[in-house]
């Protein structure tokens, strides 16, 4: 039955797709305020990690949530130092915060790779939606985690299109210089949304570690962290078409698993080897596409993106 | 307390490391009054009004508002004391609407936008103060006439008394200028009080109630404007008698030197920058470039100096055409060009005076000879330039990052003036540059016209242009709108070309499409 393999694929798509949601729309908030994060991958295996541990050592996944955000959150932190405040190069900054956070989750999490129970986050299967055919094993049969990344696409629709911090968000990373003489504190706002955008990298980790593929081990993010980065620009850094990008690429990463058994695969073995390079390949082309400048530029990049706010002072 | 004034500023002093750019200034303005600030650059008035506005601290001083003391933390505290500033580069947002950039920053807005609230409240404001705009227009698709109408809506919707303009007009075309002036009279009859920095001296004197002058970061002079004259307020900016009239020869043209025939060129966006422009200019004679910023005037320098490529037409310096061909081969041709970025294109910040001023002359005999230079020469020749055009230099050796404006400006035409050429593209010579060096940039230019140089001088300063050009050609929209004669020029019908408009029949007998231009003798 093929429509049932279908509807397999695209549930695990959605399902596999929510950690890359959460992360692309902290990236999103980032990045509109003026701020590239590169970290977000290495951002993602601390929540993952922490989010184990600690889920593990409470007995409370929703504890182990909480303590990914913070860690996703204080990481940003100190990206949010050395870049708005140092004024350094975000693109190395953003690196070393990966290879940090790469780096660290396997040292400290090395104890956890043998623990495989430690609680998970609960599934939830919506009472008379999760029937509807076709929609509803789609849609509505999940972990709680997948509900609250559909909760958080409109709302952070709304926020950055029509309220009024979302315009000063806008115009943070359009053009920092008007937000300031208009009384708007750069500097605070720019901490707050590259800490905001860590937090939801946390909870990105979090919800691959307690729900999507409940163990931990080293490096399990696989690239998801990139390609929430590279979203971003393929989403015209709108949280919309940033969820769609992010589910899509969910399936991607799904389909070596959920294709094969697929009876045309069944008759040509070797194309599942072409199919685990899928996930890795999309990756690299998102990112090769998307590092290019002109291509920023075309997607609507917030002008002052990547460059450090100074206000005009003089000196020798 | 006097209470009279609108705004005091008192003893405000403000130091950066290595100069003291306001030293005990007193500044008042009363309600309804618009009073101009003038001074030369580095005179301490940008410093004087971010203190006003909350982005500086003054080290020392005090500021009222209606006899009520304020200390500003921040641009926030300022708005809310009614202070505003339209700043020259506006201080726009290019991808949100009129509406958005109008209540940006704004804390009694609701959480969550009601935009057509917004809109209409934008509406009431243009219309209380005659200042047509559409609300829901995107800043990008404005003009900059329109962009600054803006600005004075964001100051004025936040409920500013005191409205700070710096050099408003330097943008506007002559018409949106006037225009412009009414809008500020409106403002000063409903009892506004506008400080209105400028250093063109004409438009000063005709909008001004009142003028304080600042000269290396002190008060000199808080005049009333009605009495004054122009020599009389330049001497006070720059402190000794200042010459306003230019000697120019008669003009005696020559053969043309340079001819561009219908060229095109693409700006840096890919977009249509140059469309099919002709114009000749001739030896000992100076065409002045008039137009509004961004309609071709960078594209058409670079493209004669082969620095941007054409996508049609040809270019003529004395020889073959030189459309496309290196830079070096139109320097050979005789061609100086004086950029209109002086610190990244003109020169080299990190070489000295002597290196800078050999840029040129290094390749050839005597400086250059094979491999190797002739240091000891080239700083021989780096001293009598620096003696011949009056650069003030610690010495040769120096490096031009340290220098002035106006004199680092001053090391690019000795050096482009000592390779003798043939034909001087002068772009925007004397932006940024104070009264006493723009006088002196404007007679080295008019000494070499002398000479027989001919010479294309790119200016947005139409007085410049006025005073110094024997044909005015009009660029609009990479094409030339018209040539006048420097003489008979209209200012009127100048402004009218760079708005884009056709210069009217009774305006036309001093106009000549360049097609149709006489061939010179």
């Amino acid at each position: 039955m093929e429509l049932a393999l279908l509807v397999n694929l695209l549930a695990a798509g959605v399902r596999s797709g929510t950690p890359i949601l959460f992360a692309t729309i902290g990236e999103i908030f980032s990045e509109r305020a003026g701020v590239l994060n590169l970290g977000v991958e290495g951002m993602m295996l601390m929540g993952a990690m922490t989010a184990y541990g600690v889920a593990y050592g409470t007995g409370n996944p929703w504890l182990g949530v909480l303590a990914a955000m913070g860690i996703g959150g204080l990481l940003a932190l100190l990206h949010a130092f050395v870049t708005v405040t140092l004024r350094a190069d975000q693109v190395v900054s953003g690196l070393a915060l990966t290879f940090l956070g790469t780096g660290l989750s396997a040292v400290l999490g090395a104890p956890l790779v043998e623990i495989r129970s430690a609680p998970r986050l609960p599934n939830f299967r919506i009472p008379f939606l999760a029937d509807i055919p076709v929609l509803g094993p789609i849609f509505f049969d999940h972990n709680v985690v997948v509900y609250i990344g559909f909760l958080l696409i409109p709302l952070a629709w709304f926020y950055i299109y029509r309220t009024r911090p979302g315009l000063e968000l806008r115009a943070l990373g359009e053009y920092p210089a008007a937000a300031d003489t208009l009384g708007i504190n750069v500097i605070r706002q720019r901490y707050f949304y590259v800490i905001l955008g860590g937090a939801l990298a946390g909870l990105a980790g979090a919800s691959l570690s307690l729900a999507i593929t409940p163990l931990w081990v080293e490096g399990m993010t696989a690239g998801a962290g990139w390609i929430a980065v590279g979203l971003v620009i393929f989403a015209g850094w709108d949280p919309v078409r940033g969820a769609m990008g992010a589910y899509l690429f969910g399936a991607i990463r799904r389909l070596p698993l959920d294709a094969q058994n697929l009876t045309f695969f069944l008759k040509n073995p070797t194309l599942g080897y072409f199919m685990n390079m899928l996930p890795y390949l999309f990756t690299i082309i998102v990112l090769v596409i998307s590092s290019r400048e002109a291509m920023r530029r075309r997607a609507g990049a917030p002008a002052a993106l990547g460059v450090p706010y100074v206000r005009e002072e003089r000196g020798a | 307390m006097s209470d009279s004034y609108a705004l005091e500023m008192r003893q405000i002093t403000k130091r950066f490391p290595g100069t003291l750019a306001n030293d005990r200034v007193d500044f008042t303005a009363r309600e309804g009054e618009i009073h101009a600030l003038l001074g030369e650059n580095g005179a301490g008035k940008s410093t004087l009004m971010n203190v006003l506005t909350g982005l500086y601290h003054p080290d020392e001083g005090e500021i009222y508002i209606n006899g009520r003391r304020f200390r500003f933390n921040s641009p926030g505290d300022a708005i809310a004391a009614g202070v505003g500033m339209v700043h020259q580069h506006f201080m726009l947002v290019p991808n949100q609407t009129v509406a958005e950039n109008v209540i940006l920053g704004l804390r009694d807005v609701p959480f969550r936008l009601n935009g057509r609230r917004i809109e209409e409240n934008v509406q009431a404001i243009s219309e209380q103060y005659g200042l047509p705009i559409d609300p829901r227009a995107k800043i990008w698709q404005l003009s900059v006439g329109e962009q600054q109408r803006v600005e004075i809506i964001k100051v004025l919707y936040r409920g500013a008394q005191i409205l700070i303009l710096d050099e408003p007009t330097a943008v506007l075309t002559p018409q949106e200028t006037q225009g412009f002036f009414a809008t500020l009279d409106e403002m000063r009859r409903q009892g506004k009080t506008i400080i209105f920095i400028s250093h063109k001296l004409d438009e000063v004197l005709s909008i001004a109630d009142r003028i304080t002058v600042l000269r290396h970061g002190a008060n000199v002079a808080t005049v009333d404007a009605a009495g004054m004259t122009k020599p009389e307020l330049a001497s006070l900016m720059v402190g000794r008698p200042v010459l306003f009239h230019i000697d120019k020869p008669e003009c005696k043209p020559g053969e043309p030197r340079l001819l561009l025939d219908g060229i095109s060129a693409l700006d840096n966006k890919g977009l249509t920058a140059l469309n099919r422009l002709s114009l000749t200019v001739r030896s000992g004679e100076i065409v002045g470039v008039a137009g509004v910023a961004g309609n071709g005037q960078r594209e058409l320098a670079e493209v004669i100096c082969g620095l941007r490529a054409t996508t049609g037409g040809v270019i003529d310096i004395g020889q073959n055409n030189v459309a496309d061909a290196p830079p070096i081969v139109v320097i050979n041709a005789g061609v100086a060009y004086v950029p209109e970025d002086r610190g990244a294109v003109g020169t080299a910040p990190n070489l000295s005076v002597a290196e800078n001023m050999a840029l040129k002359a290094y390749r050839k005999p005597p400086i250059g000879s094979g491999l190797f230079m002739d240091r000891r020469l080239m700083r021989e020749q780096a001293a009598e330039l620096i003696k011949r055009f009056d650069i003030s230099t610690p010495g040769p050796l120096t490096p031009v990052r340290k220098l002035s404006g106006g004199n680092l400006q001053k090391v690019i035409l000795a050096r482009e003036i000592s390779s003798n050429p043939r034909v001087i593209i002068a772009a925007y010579p004397t932006r940024g540059l104070d009264i006493g060096a723009t006088e002196n940039v404007r007679n080295i230019l008019v000494d070499e016209r002398s000479n027989g140089t001919a010479i294309l001088l790119i200016s947005e300063d139409l007085d410049e242009i006025f005073a110094l050009s024997d044909r005015i050609a009009v660029l609009y929209e990479g094409e030339v709108a018209g040539v006048v004669p420097g003489e008979q020029a209209d200012r009127d019908a100048v402004g009218l070309m760079m708005a884009g408009e056709t210069p009217e029949a009774e305006t036309a007998p001093a106009v000549t499409t360049p097609h149709t231009e006489a061939a010179p003798s």
